[in-house]
């Protein structure tokens, strides 16, 4: 018998008294159902202003940089956020919008840069797939405007923009959005990168990109 | 080799599932170190603070709790189907699925697989069961070097130590020590590092920089792996993860068969649920999420291992099983008073605390493990917290029940403890016999010295108080009391 018959007729064989755990359980054999309790909650209450509010406080306090703009006042904003941040070349994804792009800095298209070219650079701009308030996170799913995955990672400094539309509150919304592209990789992001693997403190910036500013972009 | 309804559990001789000692032996020895007992004492009240501080964010917790046990629930209960439908949807996308009868198996399928690379190293995400299956050492005597990337496993590593904890392997090392091992065992380190935690993770980083940007074979394990889409998923703080998980060419990701979750909506309570419990954050900094293999953006080699190294065994296990939904966030561990005192090298076991007292005795048999499920006041705090509502308090009791009953099969029961509870059976099944047994007790009452507590009972009774006080016997029965209260009965 193969590993896999052996290992599938064990379980079968422990499940022969039907598998009933102490507990009842709701979920159906083809997950229909499964972990969808209802009783928690599924979508939040603010409105549009409260909810890019309470994203960024949450970025905040999870020491990430935010800026509030409109789309007018994109490019300028971002120009700002590089300008302060003492970059010269940014690398991004193939698909971002050029107008958001800032002027008077190198951009490197992706085309597949190897982990020591992206080492080399400065930064990465991305746009994200959603982003949720109340946990402030991000959420990129390998769209073109957000790329491989290597680019928001080796880099030290990811500046990231994110549109009002984007924002849900809870990260059940989250989730429902997100159904369509579970198979495309995604990466949940909040924050810059944090340990807390000494003495349980709170230390950012270990791997990943040290820093994180998020452009808000309001309606 | 045990088994429990003929299910084999976990082989001895590989991985770590097991300690050289009992663990009142080794408890009592960890509880000399006050060292380790300071740094655990500091660090689970900070995370105990933390956690419970963004739990109480959420107004709907306790229905995150109910829907996470469901879910969990309703996967053991049809996991053949499950891990079936999730083979089919990562073999769809590209990934390679493999199974794993147990230890020995699966980490001679990881070994087999690096060697297929050409690569002799590989970076790792902390991961508990390639700890609980023991591959490092496999890989190790296959030639193969793994290089732990979490900072604390890293610590762990340098260290030439054990791992006590399940979320922060170094806990009982405070920031002092970890300076030490840095100093001694990285190569390139400045030797003017501070023991400030900022300093010691960009030791870290510069560290492992390298590795992470040359690794061709990444091995992870698995929070969740989601049935419906086969997408897995990894959560974590660095980045390490996410630099394993993206840069290699072949990634190597080892799960548990209970991993397996039936849709991609239960992320919706576990993404709640685990980061608030384990780090007590309202989302950790970093979660990968993949589905096989996706052309032009990271490895291109996916496979997946399937182990199962005594899960079925305990899946067998009517009470026993619930213990399978456990999502290793470590909550129990932060709120134990066993754990806080004793530490987790004293479990022997790769998972401490109380769930490692009801999983490990569970995945070796409980003959292996006899002394875990009584390494507990059976307090109830870890049940309190579990994010998943395992009765941990239950399966304890229950498996000191199994292991009684196993050793009686055996004819290996404790004989004084069989003989006590003979003869105590005997004298309660009488009135008369009982009354006299309470009178007896009161001879008693001079061992008593101090607040009303028996300390040291004299041999044979003696080991009933090495590791607890005896209450000093009453005055008067509460018999005797009523007596003289309301008169003797009619």
């Amino acid at each position: 018998m193969s590993a896999r018959e052996e290992v599938l007729a064990r379980i079968r064989a422990a499940l022969a008294d039907g598998g009933e755990p102490i507990q009842p359980a709701s979920a159906g054999p083809d997950g229909a159902g499964a972990g969808t309790d209802t009783a928690f909650r599924t979508q939040g209450g603010l409105d549009p202003g409260q909810l890019l509010d309470l994203l960024a406080e949450r970025l905040t306090d999870y020491r990430a940089l935010v800026r509030r703009t409109s789309p007018a006042e994109l490019a300028a904003t971002a120009s700002l956020a590089l300008a302060e941040r003492g970059a010269r070349r940014m690398v991004v994804p193939p698909g971002l919008d050029p107008s958001v792009l800032p002027d008077g800095i190198e951009i490197v298209t992706d085309d597949g840069l190897s982990a020591a070219d992206l080492d080399a650079i400065d930064g990465v701009i991305t746009g994200a797939a959603v982003a949720v308030a109340e946990t402030g996170t991000i959420v990129l799913d390998g769209s073109p405007d957000q790329g491989r995955r290597a680019i928001t990672l080796v880099p030290d400094y990811h500046l990231c923009i994110v549109r009002a539309a984007q924002v849900v509150e809870i990260v059940p919304e989250a989730v429902a959005r997100l159904a369509a592209q579970a198979d495309r990789p995604l990466t949940w992001i909040s924050g810059p990168s944090a340990t807390s693997d000494i003495e349980l403190k709170r230390v950012e910036g270990v791997h990943g990109p040290r820093t994180l500013e998020v452009i808000l972009v309001g309606p | 080799m045990t088994t429990f309804l003929g299910l084999p559990t976990a082989p001895a001789g590989v991985g770590h599932l097991r300690g050289s000692e009992p663990f009142p032996v080794a408890a009592r020895r960890a509880l000399a170190d006050t060292q380790v007992r300071a740094n655990l004492t500091m660090a689970t009240a900070t995370i105990r603070a933390k956690r419970a501080a963004v739990v109480a964010e959420l107004g709907d917790w306790e229905e995150l709790r109910a829907a996470g046990q469901a879910a969990k629930a309703g996967a053991m209960r049809h996991l053949d189907r499950y891990l079936e439908q999730l083979e089919t949807r990562v073999q769809a996308r590209g990934g390679t699925v493999h199974w794993a009868r147990d230890a020995v198996e699966a980490n001679q399928i990881v070994a087999g697989l690096v060697q297929a690379t050409g690569s002799r190293e590989v970076v790792k995400v902390k991961s508990m069961v390639t700890d609980e299956i023991g591959l490092n050492e496999a890989l190790a005597a296959a030639g193969i070097t793994a290089h732990e990337t979490d900072l604390a496993e890293l610590i762990v590593q340098l260290g030439h130590d054990r791992p006590s904890h399940i979320l922060v392997p170094a806990i009982h090392l405070n920031r002092a020590e970890i300076r030490e091992i840095f100093l001694r065992e990285m190569a390139d380190v400045d030797p003017a590092l501070t023991d400030q935690p900022a300093a010691l993770a960009e030791a870290a980083r510069l560290y492992l920089r390298r590795r992470f940007l040359s690794a061709r074979v990444g091995i992870s394990g698995a929070n969740f792996a989601i049935a419906e889409t086969g997408t897995i998923c990894v959560v974590e703080s660095e980045g390490n993860g996410r630099m394993c998980l993206t840069l290699p060419d072949t990634l190597i990701t080892v799960m548990g068969i209970e991993k397996v979750l039936p849709s991609w909506a239960d992320l919706a309570v576990f993404m709640q649920l685990l980061p608030r419990s384990s780090t007590g954050e309202r989302m950790n900094p970093y979660t990968s999420m993949w589905t096989g293999v996706t052309p032009g953006d990271g490895p291109q080699q996916f496979h997946l291992v399937l182990v199962d190294n005594g899960r079925t065994a305990a899946l067998a296990d009517q009470t026993g099983r619930q213990v399978l939904h456990c999502i290793r966030c470590s909550a129990c561990l932060n709120v134990c008073p066993v754990y806080e005192r004793v530490g987790g090298h004293a479990y022997g076991s790769v998972y401490p605390g109380p769930i490692g007292a009801v999983l490990s005795p569970q995945l070796t048999g409980v003959e292996e493990n006899p002394t875990l499920p009584y390494a507990s006041s059976l307090c109830g705090a870890c049940y309190d917290v579990c994010p998943v509502k395992i009765d941990i308090p239950s399966v304890l009791v229950h498996l000191r029940a199994r292991h009684v009953d196993e050793a009686r099969g055996n004819h290996r029961v404790p004989r004084s403890e069989a003989i006590a509870m003979s003869a105590a059976a005997w004298v309660m099944a009488g009135p008369g016999r009982f009354a006299t047994a309470q009178r007896a007790s009161r001879l008693g009452r001079p061992l008593g010295r101090r607040r009303g507590r028996i300390s040291q009972l004299p041999p044979p009774l003696a080991a009933w108080t090495r590791a607890r006080d005896l209450p000093v016997p009453p005055v008067q029965t509460f018999r005797q009391w009523w007596r003289d209260e309301h008169g003797k009965p009619s």
